[in-house]
């Protein structure tokens, strides 16, 4: 697409040669490298509580961010007003992080590959208001259908469409339109003048409204979570200690993001402080464990054209049959490791500085028969559903929370537990995986990964899998 | 600087397109950082970004916009999208402003804003993290690697104006200090920090002693074990008490407890915690990071007790969950640019006990001291309390090895009622703030 077609050409009558004037600007004090991130997004959320539409909020919020490396260093200005003084003067703070001469030889922008992993002509930021307020109506009433004993129920719709514009020193251009949407519901649960419990849950990703039409509609979305709560009100104490545990499908995938996805991610290896530093090669799983990061899936939550350094996103092997087998990188970390880049440089906003992040993490299916891998534990864990979680990357110590988990006896799923978190070591706690199920599943989109104050989207999938060994953080002896 | 007369302006707009009352928010800030990492600059940023938000009601019905485009053109976008917005959202009887006479502002110097933040040169501000992270590096041969040091200066100005005439606004200022080094022995690699955060740079703690105290922080977690599962007296150190005072917050927030979401709704006047827990939120301390003359909708901060010696006294509210549950506002309405309101706290603290943490921990047989929670298992509903730990043993009174990769679980209305001693080492480090605790008795799970 030539510049002048573009949104950013479009609606603030950028051009090639505003470009490289800003990015000369960038360059005039030294460095090897300067780029370029226009960034226009414009949000709306709305919300349903109480069987009240209680709000609705839309907004718009744009900027560019200038960057500059220069061996190690990275310079970064960012101006949310897109003047040609404006972002001069940005570029030219950014620039200050280079001692050395300008680099004066100016590339040509081309715009490299293009693709369209998210098809959609009309994303819901689009729509009419209307249209969304009619999917959370219907969540609300049908998590309220669900049973009688569901006494507050609160959804919302929460989408955005960005566009973004990335020039940089190599002379590479790209443009991308990124839609995003996602419905949430949480219910509570009482019975008689019992304990409340509450459950969450929710999806979407880059997608249209069609995508809530069939499997996806805000009833499905609303009887799980209902369905969740009412699960809660019969459960007990979890069990704590040591034990046996098995993640079901889907988004227990959480497991992959926190013990090896953070501890693989570039910057900490390159800085030598992950737990995963130096082990390239080495055996860090079973051999049952294949773990991929993929950018490339169509209309999932993680996915991305280019990513926010407009590289290409690809399909990254981070474990194969167990053995670590690379890391994921941005341009920073691929120049001075001098390996290829993974297009996974990200950013939330033109006000952060990218890094190396996830885009949609999973392992791929096994063999095993997933009531089989049930039917092989005594005693132990059988976890639906988590909360969230978080790692240490350098002693490699990560949590996460189940939110829906039931105990295993004698080979059968009995009763359901309270939450509990469970905490494992990245590099050692999938060497414990004792059977991969064939039922991979990714998550259905409701994922937000955050790092050094950072949030961006992702996604994670896993099929069932069979952990030997893993401590459960309960109360119950 | 924003003219607060633009804020005025919005609502007269809102007005004018129909709204019968309206709330408008400006935001302005500048941000620097500059972090350093073995010895040499890494990061520089440095920027500044502007923000309007609109709330309108027109009746009953609320519509919400922003912008961060400050043009004629981008602020008459904002007040026609939120008249539109308002249109399609229900009648909710509870919607509204604050009361007329509710609206107010503290007067006095807050001292929440303090040029000396400005006034330093970036030379200056690299070497600040240059010193940090060299003390971190030079206080023992283990200290192998870091993930680097780094120094943030902030300052901003919010201005808020709603269409009962209420108009104020005030300056921030920030600058924090912190450095993460990286600890080696053996097999074993561990990281910790160490920060300082004060709206002045004068109240600053020294770089080398941040830089020295993130080494001693990082050097005590090697060699770490896993425990056995056991119930044992857990004590939390004054960093990790204060998540605990967090999800206290989370539960007496007023939003979660109209709705039955709370473990402690429909609590008032009974006792929830231990004889000589009495925690207090006080947006009025000079210089704190949870002071402001008004909350997020007008509404001059103060002092709430919300447990006293064990007895709950009070929910932290603003006008909408105020009206829901029958009371007033205690002047804890929070909110970004645009939107309802949430409710947030000001320098929310538990009272210091008599006891210095050295007597608590010398008092303990055996059991463990928390130096760092992880994950977020605390269930605000039910009260369940399960999350990631790291600290050390101690045995007959004294540290004995460091341990890691276990968790400590219990219900937050037994740790409040179980809080056995409470340490006199309060530091309000934060906008939440607590001492030294010791619950009698936690499940701590490992192997």
């Amino acid at each position: 697409m030539p510049l002048a077609d573009s949104f950013f050409g479009q609606k603030f009558g950028l051009t090639e040669g505003d470009l490289q004037s800003y990015l000369s600007e960038a360059m005039s004090a030294g460095g090897e490298y300067a780029d370029l991130y226009f960034e226009y997004l414009a949000t709306s959320s709305i919300s349903i509580d109480e069987s009240i539409i209680k709000s609705a909020t839309q907004g718009v919020s744009l900027g560019v961010g200038v960057r500059v490396l220069s061996g190690e260093r990275t310079g970064y200005a960012y101006s949310d007003d897109l003047s040609p003084e404006k972002i001069r003067h940005a570029a030219k703070v950014a620039a200050c992080i280079a001692k050395g001469p300008a680099k004066v030889d100016k590339a040509s922008l081309q715009e490299g590959q293009k693709r369209n992993l998210y098809p959609v002509i009309t994303a819901p930021t689009e729509t009419s208001l209307a249209e969304r307020v009619a999917l959370i109506n219907r969540a609300d009433a049908a998590a309220r259908a669900y049973d009688a004993r569901i006494f507050q129920v609160q959804a919302s719709f929460v989408d955005n469409l960005r566009h973004v514009m990335v020039a940089t020193s190599d002379g590479a251009l790209s443009f991308d339109r990124q839609p995003m949407a996602r419905l949430n519901v949480t219910a509570l649960a009482r019975e008689g003048n019992g304990v409340p419990q509450r459950a969450f849950h929710g999806g979407g990703g880059r997608i249209g409204m069609e995508f809530f039409q069939n499997e996806h509609s805000p009833e499905h979305f609303a009887k799980e979570a209902a369905r969740q709560a009412i699960v809660q009100l019969q459960a007990s104490p979890a069990p704590a200690g040591e034990m046996t545990v098995v993640l079901g499908p889907g988004w227990p995938g959480i497991l992959l993001h926190e013990a090896v996805g953070h501890g693989l991610e570039a910057d900490f290896n390159r800085k030598g402080v992950s737990a995963f530093s130096g082990r390239i090669g080495q055996q860090v799983a079973s051999p049952l464990c294949t773990v991929i990061d993929d950018g490339t899936i169509q209309d999932r939550r993680g996915s991305l054209n280019v990513d926010d350094e407009g590289v290409t996103t690809q399909k990254n092997v981070l474990i194969e049959n167990g053995v670590l087998k690379g890391y994921l990188s941005d341009r920073l970390s691929s120049r001075l490791l001098n390996t290829g880049v993974t297009g996974n440089g990200r950013r939330e906003s033109y006000q952060h500085i990218p890094m190396p992040r996830m885009t949609n993490t999973y392992m791929l299916a096994g063999e095993s028969d997933p009531a089989d891998i049930i039917r092989s534990v005594p005693r132990g864990l059988y976890c639906a559903s988590f909360a969230g979680g978080q790692v240490d990357i350098t002693s490699g110590n990560f949590v996460f929370s189940a939110s829906e988990s039931y105990l295993i006896e004698d080979g059968k799923i009995t009763r359901p537990v309270r939450g509990a978190t469970l905490i494992g070591n990245g590099p050692e706690a999938l060497k414990f995986v004792s059977m991969v199920g064939h039922d991979l599943k990714l998550d259905e989109g409701v994922g937000i990964c955050g790092k050094e104050g950072q949030s961006v989207p992702v996604g994670v999938g896993i099929p069932t899998i069979k952990v030997d060994r893993m401590t459960v953080g309960g109360t119950a002896a | 600087m924003i003219d607060p007369q633009l804020a005025t302006d919005v609502i007269r707009q809102a007005m004018a397109a129909g709204a019968t009352g309206a709330e408008c928010t400006l935001a302005e800030g500048e941000e620097f950082s500059a972090s350093v990492r073995m010895r040499s600059l890494e990061t520089l940023k440095e920027a500044g970004s502007r923000g309007a938000g609109l709330r309108v009601l027109i009746g009953r019905h609320t519509g919400s916009a922003y912008t961060s485009d400050l043009s004629l053109e981008g602020i008459r976008t904002m007040v026609s999208q939120a008249i539109q917005l308002a249109a399609i959202t229900t009648e909710d009887a509870f919607a509204g402003l604050p009361d007329g006479d509710e609206l107010g502002s503290l007067s006095g110097d807050l001292q929440l804003f303090e040029s000396d933040v400005n006034a330093l040169d970036t030379g200056f501000r690299i070497q600040q993290a240059l010193d940090a992270e060299e003390a971190a590096l030079a206080a023992d041969p283990r200290i192998t690697n870091s993930e680097g040091a780094s120094f943030g200066a902030h300052t901003g100005q919010r201005v808020f104006a709603n269409s009962l005439g209420f108009v104020g606004e005030y300056r921030t200022s920030s600058c924090s200090l912190s450095a993460m080094p990286v600890a080696r022995q053996g097999d074993s690699m561990e990281r910790d920090y160490w920060y300082s955060a004060a709206r002045a740079f004068a109240r600053l703690e020294k770089a080398g002693d941040i830089g020295r105290k993130a080494a001693q922080r990082t050097l005590r977690r090697l060699g770490s074990r896993k425990v056995a599962t056991q119930k044992v007296p857990v004590i939390f150190d004054s960093q990790t008490s204060r998540s605990l005072l967090g999800s206290v917050f989370d539960a007496v927030d007023g939003d979660s407890v109209y709705r039955n979401a709370s473990f402690l709704a429909g609590k008032l006047g009974e006792k929830v915690a231990a004889d000589h827990v009495t925690i207090v939120d006080d947006g009025t301390i000079p210089g704190l990071f949870g002071t402001s003359p008004f909350d997020d909708e007008g509404v001059p901060s103060r002092r709430t007790v919300v447990i006293e010696r064990g007895v709950l006294r009070s929910y932290l509210l603003n006008s909408y969950t105020a009206r829901k549950l029958g009371m007033k506002t205690t002047g804890n309405a929070a909110r970004g640019l645009t939107g309802n309101a949430s409710v947030g706290h000001g320098n929310l603290y538990l009272e210091k006990g008599d006891r210095t943490p050295e007597e608590i921990i010398g008092g303990v047989r055996s059991g463990l001291y928390v130096t760092e929670l992880i994950g977020s298992g605390v269930n605000i509903v039910t009260g369940d309390y399960s999350r990631g730990a790291a600290g050390l043993w101690i045995e007959n009174g004294e540290f004995a090895y460091p341990v890691s990769e276990i968790t400590v679980a219990s219900t937050l209305q037994q740790m409040l009622t179980e809080m056995e001693y409470i340490g006199s080492d309060l530091e309000f480090r934060t906008a939440t703030a607590a001492p030294t605790v010791l619950i009698r008795e936690m499940t701590v799970s490992g192997s």
